[in-house]
This record gives C-alpha cells, sequence and structure tokens, in this order.
C-alpha cells in the first residue's frame, strides 16, 4: 500500500517537472501561435549548459541556472526577433519546419560538443535526500523543490499576464495583432520578449532536468512531447491547466511504470490520447485553437 | 447606352507545353534505364537504386500530406513501421515470399490509418503534427512490447527471401522499389491533375473558402492521410526485405520521416520535381559528406532553416519560380483567347 | 489654423490591388473632417494607412510636421493618431478595463484617464470587469472609443461608428463626440450615414474609387453635387 502512495507522490511531484517543460511550450504557444518543435532540445541545451558552467567555471548546480537562464533568455529574443519571426504568417507550416530543422541542428550539434556520453549535474546529497513521511512513505526533496518552483513560477507567469502592462499586451497581441499595433504594440519586439521569457523558463528546467537525471543530445525530442501532452491535457491557454495536466501526465507514467518497467512513457501517451478522445479540448481550457 | 461587346475568339485550356512533354519522354527513358539496371549495374548500385526509389516513395507521400493537403506529419514511421512488421507477421511467420507482402503491407497501412484518423484528426496545425508523432510513438512502444512480434530487440526476416539467389532478389527488389516511385508519383501526378486534386488545393489554400464552395476538406484530407499511409507501408516492407532484420526502434524510427522532411523541404515542398530533386541532392549529400557524421546532419538541418527563410520553395521553389519549367504541370493555362474588354 | 496632418498624392493597397490613386486630404487643427463614399471607396483603406496599419505605396504623408510615410506601424500611436476601427476590434480576452488599459499603453500625458472615461461613458464603469465583447453593440462602440482615447491623440480616427447601432444609439455617440472634440481634439470619420457625417463635420471629402472626387462645407454642397461624387454618374 505504502508503495502505491509512494508510487504516487512520485508521479506527483514528477509532474512538477513536467509543467516546468510545459511552462515554456505554453507561454510560446498563447502568445505567438506557435509550437517551437525544437523546445525539447532547447531543454536539453540548457541542461548541457549547466553541466558545462559547472564543471568549467566550478559554480554550485544551483547558482549556474543564474548564467543559464539570462543568457537563453537573450538567445531566445534573438532567435524570435530574427529567425522566427520571419516565419510567422497565415502559413502554419513555415514555423514548424523550421523549427523542426533546428531541433536536428541542435540535437547534433551538441552530440559534436558532448558525445552521446550521457551526463549529468552532480548536486552531492541533495539528489537522494527524502522527507520520511512516515510507515515507509517518503518523498524526495529535489522532486518537492522541483514541484515548488514550478508552482512559484506558473503564479509568477500568472501574475504578468494578469496584472502587467506587459502582460496586457501579450494577450492583446495574441488576440489581435493588428489591432494592438493600433495601441502603440511593437509586435516583433512583443513576439520576442514572450519568448525571452519562454527560454528563462526553460532554462530553469533545463537545470532541473539535468539535477534530476543524466541526459543525452537525443532526449530533446521526448521533453517536447511531454510538454505537448501536459499543455494538450491541461487546456490551451490556461497556465494552471498546464500544471493539472503535467501532474496528470507524471502520475500515469509512474503508475504505468510501476505496473511494468516497458509501460511507463506509454502510460503517458495513452493518457494523453484518451484527452483527446474525449476531451480534446483538455481539462480547463481557456483559449480557442485558431 | 448599349457598347456591342466583341465576340471572344475561341480559347484553349491547355496544361502541356514543350518542355513537360520532353520530360515526360525523358521520364519514360529514365524508368526503361532504371528497369534494365540488374542487367550492368554492380549490386552497391543496385542497392543504392532500391533505396533511392523507397525513400522518394516516402517522400512523395509525407510531400502529398504536407506540401498538398496542408497536413504536416511527424508521423509517418508509424507506417513505414506498420510495413516492416507485415514483412514480421505475414512473412516470417506467416510463410510467405517478402515481395508477396508489399502490397499486403499496402492495406495494413491503409487500415491502419483508417483506424487512427479519428484520432488524429482531433487536432489541426501543430497539433496534428505532434500528435501523430505521439502515435507513431504508442506503435513503438506496444510493439516492443509483444515479444512474439517484435524479439525485443529485433528479429531476422531473411527466411522471407528463402528460395531465391541474390541476383533475382536483388532485381525484384529494384522493379518494386521502381513501380513503387515511379507509381508514387505518376499517383500523385494523376490526382493533381483530377478535379479532388483540384479541391485539395483549393482546401489548402483557404478551407473556409472551399467550403463555401461545397468541398468537402475533411473527406479529402482523411483520403490523403489514409493514401500516404498506404505508400508509406508499402515502402517499408520493401526496405526492410533487403534490410532483413526488424527492430522496432528502426522500423519506428523517427528517421523515417527527418529524411522525408529533408528531400522535401530542401527539394521543394508542394511541387512533385521537388522531392525527386530532393532526393538526388540528399543522396549526393549522403556520399560526400558521410563521414562527417553529425556535421552531416547539422548541414541538412541548416539548409531546411535556410529554405524556410527564404520563402519555403527549396531548391526547386527557387528554379521554377516563375513556373516556366513545369515540368509535371498541373496548372491549366488558357491559350488563344481574346479578352475582350479586359 | 496649423495643418495637422497632410497627404500628397497617396496611393495605398493590398498587394497587387490598388486601393488608393493618389490622395491629397488634410485636416487642421480642432478640425472634423467627415470622408463619405460608397463600399469599396478606399475609406477605411485611408485610415488604416494613416493609423499605419498599412503601409502607403507612394506619395507624401506629414503629421505635425513630419514625414511619417515610412514608419512603422506602431509608431503612429505615439506620435498621437489613434485609430477606432472598423468592427470594433475589442479584444476578446480582455474587459474592458483591461481594453481601455490597452489604450493607454503608449502612456502619452493628456486629460484622458480611466476615470475620466468612465465619466464620459457612464455605463461601462458598471461593466468594467466584464470580457468586453459581452457588451451590447452601442456600449462595444463606446469602449472601442474609450480605448482610443486613452491613448491622448492629438487627431482620433472614426471608422464607421455608427455602423449596425440603433439611431438613437448613435445620436449618442455622436453627441459624445462633439464632447470630445471640446477638449481640442482633431477628428477624421468615416461615415456611410451621410446625414450624420454632414451634422458633425466642419468639411466633408466624398471618395470614389480610390480618388477625392468633392471636397468642401456641409453648408455649401448640394444633393446633386454630392449623389453625382458618390456614385460617379
Amino acid at each position: 500500500m505504502a508503495e502505491w502512495i509512494n508510487t504516487l507522490l512520485q508521479g506527483v511531484l514528477l509532474g512538477g517537472l513536467y509543467a516546468l517543460f510545459a511552462a515554456g511550450l505554453s507561454l510560446s504557444f498563447g502568445v505567438m501561435r506557435m509550437i517551437n518543435i525544437a523546445h525539447g532540445d532547447m531543454i536539453v541545451f540548457a541542461g548541457y549548459a549547466a553541466i558545462f558552467t559547472a564543471e568549467h567555471l566550478g559554480l554550485p548546480p544551483a547558482l549556474t541556472l543564474l548564467l543559464v537562464a539570462p543568457a537563453l533568455a537573450v538567445l531566445g529574443y534573438l532567435a524570435q526577433r530574427l529567425v522566427f519571426n520571419r516565419t510567422l504568417g497565415d502559413d502554419v507550416l513555415r514555423p514548424l519546419l523550421l523549427t523542426f530543422g533546428l531541433s536536428i541542428v541542435i540535437q547534433n550539434a551538441l552530440q559534436e560538443m558532448f558525445s552521446a556520453d550521457v551526463r549529468g549535474l552532480d548536486i552531492g546529497p541533495l539528489a537522494t535526500a527524502n522527507f520520511q513521511l512516515g510507515g515507509d512513505v517518503a518523498i524526495g526533496v529535489l522532486p518537492l523543490l522541483v514541484m515548488a518552483t514550478a508552482v512559484a513560477t506558473l503564479a509568477a507567469l500568472q501574475w504578468l499576464f494578469r496584472q502587467t502592462r506587459a502582460g496586457r499586451a501579450f494577450r492583446a497581441t495574441s488576440d489581435d495583432a493588428g489591432t494592438a499595433q493600433l495601441m502603440g504594440v511593437n509586435r516583433q519586439h512583443v513576439y520576442a520578449l514572450a519568448m525571452a521569457i519562454a527560454s528563462a523558463v526553460v532554462a530553469v528546467a533545463g537545470v532541473f532536468l539535468v539535477m534530476r537525471t543524466t541526459i543525452s543530445p537525443s532526449d530533446g525530442p521526448a521533453r517536447l512531447l511531454y510538454s505537448f501532452e501536459a499543455v494538450i491535457i491541461g487546456g490551451l491557454g490556461s497556465l494552471w491547466g498546464t500544471l493539472l495536466g503535467g501532474t496528470i501526465l507524471g502520475v500515469a507514467q509512474a503508475v504505468g511504470a510501476k505496473l511494468n518497467p516497458g509501460w511507463g512513457v506509454l502510460s503517458g501517451h495513452l493518457a494523453f490520447l484518451l484527452v483527446l478522445m474525449f476531451r480534446p479540448q483538455g481539462l480547463m481550457p481557456k483559449t480557442r485553437d485558431r | 447606352m448599349k457598347r456591342e461587346l466583341p465576340l471572344a475568339a475561341a480559347a484553349t485550356v491547355t496544361r502541356a507545353s514543350p518542355l513537360s512533354i520532353a520530360a515526360a519522354v525523358v521520364a519514360l527513358l529514365l524508368v526503361l534505364a532504371a528497369a534494365s539496371m540488374p542487367a550492368w549495374a554492380e549490386r552497391s548500385q543496385l542497392r543504392m537504386a532500391t533505396e533511392f526509389l523507397c525513400l522518394l516513395t516516402i517522400a512523395q507521400m509525407w510531400n502529398l500530406l504536407a506540401g498538398y493537403g496542408g497536413l504536416l506529419s511527424v508521423g509517418q514511421q508509424a507506417f513505414v513501421g506498420l510495413g516492416a512488421y507485415s514483412l514480421v507477421v505475414f512473412g516470417l511467420q506467416g510463410g510467405l515470399n517478402a515481395f508477396v507482402v508489399v502490397p499486403i503491407a499496402g492495406v495494413v497501412g491503409l487500415v491502419g490509418a483508417a483506424l487512427l484518423a479519428p484520432l488524429a484528426f482531433r487536432l489541426r496545425g501543430a497539433h496534428f503534427a505532434v500528435g501523430t508523432w505521439v502515435m507513431a510513438e504508442v506503435l513503438r512502444i506496444v510493439i516492443a512490447n509483444l515479444p512474439f512480434v517484435s524479439g525485443g530487440s529485433g528479429v531476422s526476416v531473411a527466411p522471407t527471401v528463402r528460395g531465391m539467389d541474390i541476383a533475382t532478389r536483388d532485381a525484384v527488389s529494384l522493379w518494386l522499389a521502381l513501380v513503387l516511385g515511379a507509381g508514387s508519383m505518376a499517383a500523385v501526378y494523376a490526382l493533381l491533375r483530377s478535379r479532388w486534386g483540384l479541391a485539395l488545393v483549393a482546401v489548402r489554400d483557404s478551407e473556409r473558402a472551399s467550403q463555401s464552395l461545397g468541398i468537402e476538406g475533411r473527406r479529402l484530407k482523411w483520403l490523403v492521410y489514409v493514401a500516404a499511409a498506404g505508400g508509406c507501408a508499402m515502402a517499408g516492407a520493401l526496405i526492410f526485405a533487403t534490410k532483413l532484420r526488424v527492430s522496432p526502434d528502426s522500423a519506428f524510427s523517427l528517421e523515417w520521416t527527418t529524411t522525408a522532411f529533408f528531400i522535401v523541404v530542401i527539394g521543394g515542398i508542394g511541387s512533385l520535381e521537388g522531392p525527386l530533386l530532393g532526393a538526388v541532392l540528399y543522396f549526393a549529400l549522403r556520399e560526400w559528406l558521410s563521414d562527417l557524421g553529425s556535421t552531416y546532419m547539422i548541414v541538412l538541418g541548416s539548409l531546411t532553416v535556410a529554405v524556410m527563410l527564404s520563402g519555403g520553395g527549396g531548391v526547386w521553389g527557387l528554379v521554377n519560380r516563375r513556373g516556366w519549367f513545369d515540368l509535371f504541370p498541373t496548372r491549366r493555362r488558357v491559350r488563344g483567347a481574346s479578352a475582350g474588354d479586359d | 489654423m496649423k495643418r495637422l496632418l497632410e497627404t500628397r498624392s497617396l496611393t495605398a493597397g493590398y498587394g497587387d490591388f490598388q486601393a488608393l490613386y493618389g490622395i491629397d486630404f488634410h485636416v487642421d487643427d480642432g478640425e472634423a473632417v467627415a470622408i463619405i463614399g460608397a463600399n469599396g471607396a478606399g475609406k477605411t483603406t485611408f485610415l488604416r494607412t494613416l493609423a499605419g496599419q498599412l503601409r502607403a505605396t507612394g506619395g507624401q504623408l506629414r503629421f505635425a510636421d513630419e514625414n511619417i510615410a515610412a514608419w512603422h506601424g506602431h509608431r503612429m500611436a505615439e506620435a498621437g493618431i489613434a485609430l477606432v476601427p472598423e468592427g470594433r476590434r475589442l479584444f476578446p480576452s480582455l474587459s474592458v478595463e483591461e481594453n481601455l488599459l490597452m489604450g493607454a499603453y503608449t502612456r502619452r500625458p493628456g486629460p484622458w484617464t480611466l476615470a475620466s472615461v468612465f465619466e464620459l461613458f457612464p455605463v461601462l464603469c458598471e461593466f468594467r470587469r466584464r470580457p468586453a465583447t459581452e457588451l451590447s453593440g452601442g456600449q462595444q462602440q463606446m469602449v472601442a472609443m474609450g480605448r482610443a482615447l486613452m491613448s491622448n491623440p492629438r487627431l482620433l480616427l472614426c471608422d464607421e461608428i455608427s455602423l449596425g447601432l440603433a439611431p438613437l444609439v448613435v445620436r449618442e455617440i455622436y453627441r459624445t463626440l462633439s464632447q470630445i472634440r471640446g477638449k481640442g481634439l482633431s477628428v477624421v470619420l468615416v461615415e456611410q450615414d451621410i446625414g450624420q457625417a454632414m451634422k458633425a463635420a466642419d468639411r466633408v471629402v466624398c471618395f470614389q474609387e480610390g480618388r477625392v472626387s468633392l471636397e468642401g462645407a456641409p453648408g455649401t454642397l448640394s444633393r446633386e453635387q454630392i449623389s453625382q461624387a458618390y456614385f460617379g454618374v
């Protein structure tokens, strides 16, 4: 019994990581209506950047974030402004094809730089520390930390969107970029800003990823799939929906893996397909898919 | 005040041009030349030609979906895999000859797509792309977990070609690949010249406008999705009949879609000539850069990014910007009309 | 009287389709100019070009002594040009209050604030937290106008603000418009309702197939002249 509770708890906390993965995707889709196929690869890239700064600059793992997040935010801003913005328009296919190509470039560039061995971030005792909740039930400190960060991040994003001038501009641009321009909103800049914020969140996700597990250059696509599944299960346009979606995904994977080690990821996919079949708009939908 | 409008002189609507007729002749000659390869080519050349034609088939199918149907599928590997496993089920376990299984694989692909379509079509655009990807992954994992089919990490299908000597095997592979490659191009061409093809392009350009004309976009897209699956499955069965070993990871590898993606996008999406040109370029680049490992993929990826930034038409799009070089013309032209008062 | 806005031989269009063929137009400080014309005459295209949503393909466009023809669209609001777009185009994801606040995005100083807009349109204050698109047509028009005012513009462009509204509501909107003008704002109105246009404007300009076909003070133009200029027959 305790085993099952542990599994459930692990699943929920795994959901926190998935929510972090998905938050960036949710943001860029919400504002730009763009799904970045290289999203997962950017998470992996951030992870490698964290490993690199930890090893070569001797920074403690948590502090790598202070370097990686701003760096990725700048990269994201430039990428959106100089590259992605050029493909946004009526043709839905162009940004998808471009980011697909980009995904391949990133994966193979990482391969060239880091070779195919798995790498991780050494965080010492934090990796296995856990809180005993009594009766053989325990939760890991790191997973709990990740979940807390996910909640905080989503809350911060929610505040940004609802209460700030920039957030209003994001929502207005997402609704009707042409009319937003009449109010003085520079669409190019707004999209780039949204991508910058999404990239910063991706950086956080990447750093936590390499704290929790080891990565290899080709891990990107799987992270994209999990992010996407979390967003769809939760419902488009809802940040808290992304948390719910991530949690459901995490629990599905944990339960599946418990039943049979080969079924972990599959259970997540099946949960996604089930939601797709019976409630395609997701569990907490906010926006309409154009 | 009434004005007399002069009668317009009789106008003719044509599609062919001198270039396209010449291209048709050349194409026929090429097909014949290819068919004769078993008589004069070396084994490695035969195998390369077979691979070329199989990849061309998959690329044409992917192009049909994305370039003409407006459906970006990142999950075509599901059908390549189904084709490969048709070989295992009907060939290895059912005892049929590999080459007989190829058309059966086509049917399996059609059925598989028909079953998946209701789910896939709940999504559009980017979501359709990732959704089809998830479905391919599900198939991969499910089959990997069925040891009696997958043998866990893979199974040899050599028994399906037992009784054929190497020369015959290679020849039949090539001829089948030729049927698939040339056939897929011919089929897509025929489709585009038909009413359905016109409707398809109309739906791709504007679904709402075509709806108002009574064109049922959903039905067309369904047909295209299912047909493309059949084509990919047949190519998959043939490819693995030459590889002689089927494993879940290789059968359902994302690389099938990635390769089709490279071929079509670099060559020129949304045209028939594009994927053909793209396949040639892809093979040339592969020969040229093969010892550079990951750099080769970086080059390909960067090329597709460059193509997308420069308007999306690929190499063929650049060459044929004004449509002068349509080798497979699908557009109708009005000739010899005096346009009255226009 | 200072010239606030001036165009000379302005041309604009959509891709291959040319909509405006050399428009000469001006607005002086404090003036109200009405643009009338049949559907497709280019009135909305003209306003959109002035507001920066469309790039002029030729000719001159000067605002407050600056050449703005080559400016990026979003700079027009910063300069003090506000458009109340055809069809209102409120942001569905935003509440009434948030729509109004979007108008103030450029943070231009001036008399118009959330408080003063609510004073002008008291009914909006009641619905401030509602999604803007839940309001009635007339109320939405008020939001659209309020949103434009929040940018504290020098020039207000109104595109068909009477469209789809009951006559009573239209009268109310135009009464408010004259109140707004009292604060020194210059206005360009595109109007289908010729009677309303004549009443509200200092000068009337008629467009026909992308060209100016008639211009003059309302009192000086006869029925026949207008009909001729409007329909071109």
